[in-house]
């Protein structure tokens, strides 16, 4: 049997490679789209950032965060844009559907970028024999969903496909709001010193709507986290303006929002698993089902990063708002090692905290 | 969460690990937990961080996942392909990669791919598509042997024509006796599997003792557990013991589970050898379906190539597997072999070695590193 037994340097040469490789370059190897490119984990990077985003790019792209920063030529304001697509199954979930995640999804992705947002359009595909009655459900939900988050759907656009080229309904949203004051949330401000914020408990989403599919035979009183975050971030944006990050942890779950920062910013970022809220349901579910909370979809926690001293401030303005009761301080960001994200487990050891990898719950959203 | 939280318990964890630190001395261990779950659990937790450095743990064989060769997974694919075939599997096998792709390629490509959580799921399937063939991917060692085994029963009862498993399962005992065999294995005791031995339960692990005179202490899968079992391992030491000891107490029975044992006499057989991933061909290390029930037996009912895949040249799983060599001294650990696109399977499942490490273990080599470098200056 060949003994390949390296020397210190070679094996810690390896070492450095490995963490290298994390330092932000994704490559798409693939022949064909599998389910995992649509994860939000490692192979949506590898194809948006190896083919899509090297295609389209431009400056405003180029930054990659939620939603592009728009300019308007002779003013100070500026505009946030986004779209997003949603293609969740089951259409109704505990807690929501499909058409009040599309609102709020967009929303979100608006409010974590600082902007105030204004109007949103509306597209929908769907399928030849999808019952008017669940249309009709799914559009007044989302007009609440509009009036909750005070925005305006201003356009639209409906197309219907034959039967199986689609499954019921996909919706796409995109929204624009305005930048009332300046503010750069980006991910790459996280600096050392900083401290992580979580809005709330985690997994919630995903758990629930995994839960009701059919197959899996387990019950539990798991509703989804959807909702507008725009009132609370607002709170938040209100009470200081030492913001450096603002990150809604949707797909792959808070695990993959910690490293898009930790990489963008070149930081390393700590965070002490006994913090992290997660209701026992989830958490029993996820021990069932072998799935890490930490890598579960919300729609509606974010992350922030926060100044360290004006981490409390912060805390106090989320925990004020009813949304954020259980808003905490749950780790902080350090220098090195680079673009790595580490939780301190409760045992008192450490493990690396990676992105998603692969995906466990396909079309959460 | 309760019965889950009191084995995570860091203060009771420091206390057990002041207690190791103090029996074994300064002497250096190295205990095997042969279970990919323990595994899982060591690098999830952290646990090697709190024991002291003499104390050394090697990752053992006991992934179903990680050990199955290509050949099987060629095979696999070729039933998946089959024309009307819709192919169940647990989720952890869809990225194994077989010699020209994994399930996950040919579920793209447009073959009937679905990813269950139980035997039976699969079972339901036939019963609602009676018009295709359903067959189920059975892998894993004595732990999910008798859920298959069930699954035959039932089929069997309802005379379901229309269902098949391609039957992967796994025996232990034989591959921990390839692996006390190896010339190069340097082992003081092993963290014993206790899924398994919920089945097949302790006697059969008393020749490890008695013939190689390796302790063995049967193990739980939260942290406590496996810390627990290391002490103990030590203390078996101290008192110049070398027997099987059970720390899984709430759950293995010495005897095991005899209703298990019985539905898998009734279905399942011994192969005279199969071949594992890493570790070449073991004598009596697998399952197969016995002829009783030849009818829901994949391999009699599709034609599946058999053909034996060698292992891809740069891949070291079999070294990591037996202990020889760390994941990260693999010749392609983290640059050609990642998670995301594994070579060996050892990266392919969370509970594989290598991708213990990758996910889980680099920061504790990264810190070995600035430690080492620190030495240096």
């Amino acid at each position: 049997m060949a003994q390949q037994f390296q020397t210190l340097d070679e094996a810690l040469e390896k070492i450095e490679k490995v963490r290298q490789a994390r330092q932000g370059k994704f490559y798409l190897k693939d022949k064909t789209i599998i389910l995992s490119h649509g994860s939000g984990g490692t192979a949506s990077h590898n194809l948006i950032e190896g083919m899509i985003g090297k295609i389209f790019s431009n400056p405003l792209l180029d930054q990659m965060d939620d939603s592009a920063i728009l300019p308007i030529n002779g003013s100070d304001a500026r505009l946030a844009f986004t779209t997003d697509s949603y293609v969740v199954s089951p259409i109704f979930f505990p807690g929501g559907n499909i058409g009040e995640l599309a609102v709020n999804g967009t929303v979100n992705d608006l409010a974590v970028s600082g902007a105030h947002p204004l109007w949103l359009s509306v597209g929908l595909i769907l399928e030849e024999g999808f019952a008017i009655a669940d249309l009709k459900q799914i559009i007044e939900s989302m007009q609440a969903a509009a009036e909750k988050a005070g925005v305006q759907i201003v356009t639209g656009d409906t197309k219907v496909v034959q039967r199986g080229s689609a499954d019921k309904i996909f919706i796409n949203t995109a929204g624009i709001g305005l930048f009332q004051f300046p503010i750069n949330l980006s991910s790459f401000n996280a600096q050392p010193g900083d401290k992580v914020l979580l809005s709330g408990p985690i997994g919630d989403h995903g758990i629930a709507v995994m839960l009701a599919r059919e197959a899996l035979e387990i019950e539990a009183d798991i509703q989804s986290d959807t909702a507008p975050l725009n009132g609370i971030i607002q709170n938040l944006l209100d009470a200081t303006k030492a913001i450096h990050c603002l990150k809604d942890a949707t797909r792959g779950g808070v695990a993959t929002v910690l490293n898009e920062i930790a990489l963008s910013s070149n930081v390393a970022i700590a965070v002490d698993e006994e913090t992290i809220p997660i209701r026992p349901e989830v958490n029993g579910a996820c021990e069932i089902l072998g799935l890490d909370p930490l890598t579960i979809a919300n729609e509606g926690r974010f992350i922030a990063i926060v100044a360290s001293e004006d981490a409390e401030t912060a805390l106090q303005a989320l925990q004020n708002n009813p949304q954020g009761s259980e808003a905490c301080i749950i780790g902080e960001v350090l220098e090195e090692p680079e673009g790595m994200v580490f939780l301190r487990t409760a045992l008192g050891g450490h493990r690396v905290l990676d992105m998603l990898v692969g995906d466990p719950l396909p079309r959460i959203c | 969460m309760k019965y889950i939280d009191e084995y995570r318990d860091g203060n009771v964890a420091q206390q057990l690990a002041t207690e190791i630190t103090k029996l074994s001395k300064g002497h250096s261990f190295k205990f095997m937990e042969v279970c990919g779950g323990h595994t899982h659990t060591i690098f999830k937790h952290g646990i090697e961080d709190i024991l002291p450095d003499n104390i050394e743990l090697i990752h053992g064989p006991g992934c179903p996942v990680c050990v199955l060769p290509m050949g099987r997974i060629d095979d696999a694919i070729a039933i998946a392909k089959t024309e009307g075939t819709i192919f169940t599997t647990f989720g952890d096998m869809m990225r194994v990669p077989g010699s020209e792709g994994s399930l996950l390629d040919i579920k793209a490509a447009g073959a009937d791919v679905r990813f269950i959580y139980s035997p039976l799921d699969a079972l339901k399937i036939a019963k609602q598509n009676p018009d295709r063939e359903v067959v189920f991917f059975a892998i894993g060692f004595e732990t999910t042997a008798p859920s298959t085994a069930v699954t035959l029963l039932q089929a069997q009862a309802e005379n379901i024509q229309n269902f098949s498993i391609f039957c992967n399962h796994v025996a232990v005992i034989p591959v921990i006796r390839a692996i006390l065999d190896s010339p190069d294995l340097q082992l003081e005791g092993f963290i014993g599997p206790g899924h398994v031995s919920i089945v097949i339960g302790l006697h059969v692990y008393e020749f490890i003792a008695r013939d190689y005179q390796k302790p063995v202490v049967i193990s739980g899968f939260e942290p406590l557990d496996i810390i627990q079992s290391i002490w103990m391992l030590l203390k078996q030491k101290k008192e110049g013991k070398v027997i099987v000891e059970n720390q899984y107490k709430r759950l293995v029975h010495p005897e095991g589970n005899l209703k298990s044992q019985e539905v898998m006499t009734q279905t399942l057989e011994i192969r005279p050898h199969f071949l594992w991933r890493g570790l070449g061909s073991i004598k009596h290390s697998a399952l197969k379906i016995n002829s009783d029930f030849a009818n829901w037996d994949a391999e009699e009912r599709f034609k599946v190539p058999g053909l034996q895949v060698p292992d891809p040249q740069a891949c070291q799983c079999g070294e990591v597997l037996k202990g020889v060599i760390k994941p990260w001294e693999c010749k392609v650990f983290g640059t050609a072999c990642t998670p995301e696109s594994p070579i060996g399977s050892c990266m392919v499942s969370p509970e594989g070695a290598c991708a213990a490490y990758f996910n889980y273990g680099r920061l504790s080599m990264a810190s070995q590193r600035r430690e080492l470098l620190a030495a240096e200056k």
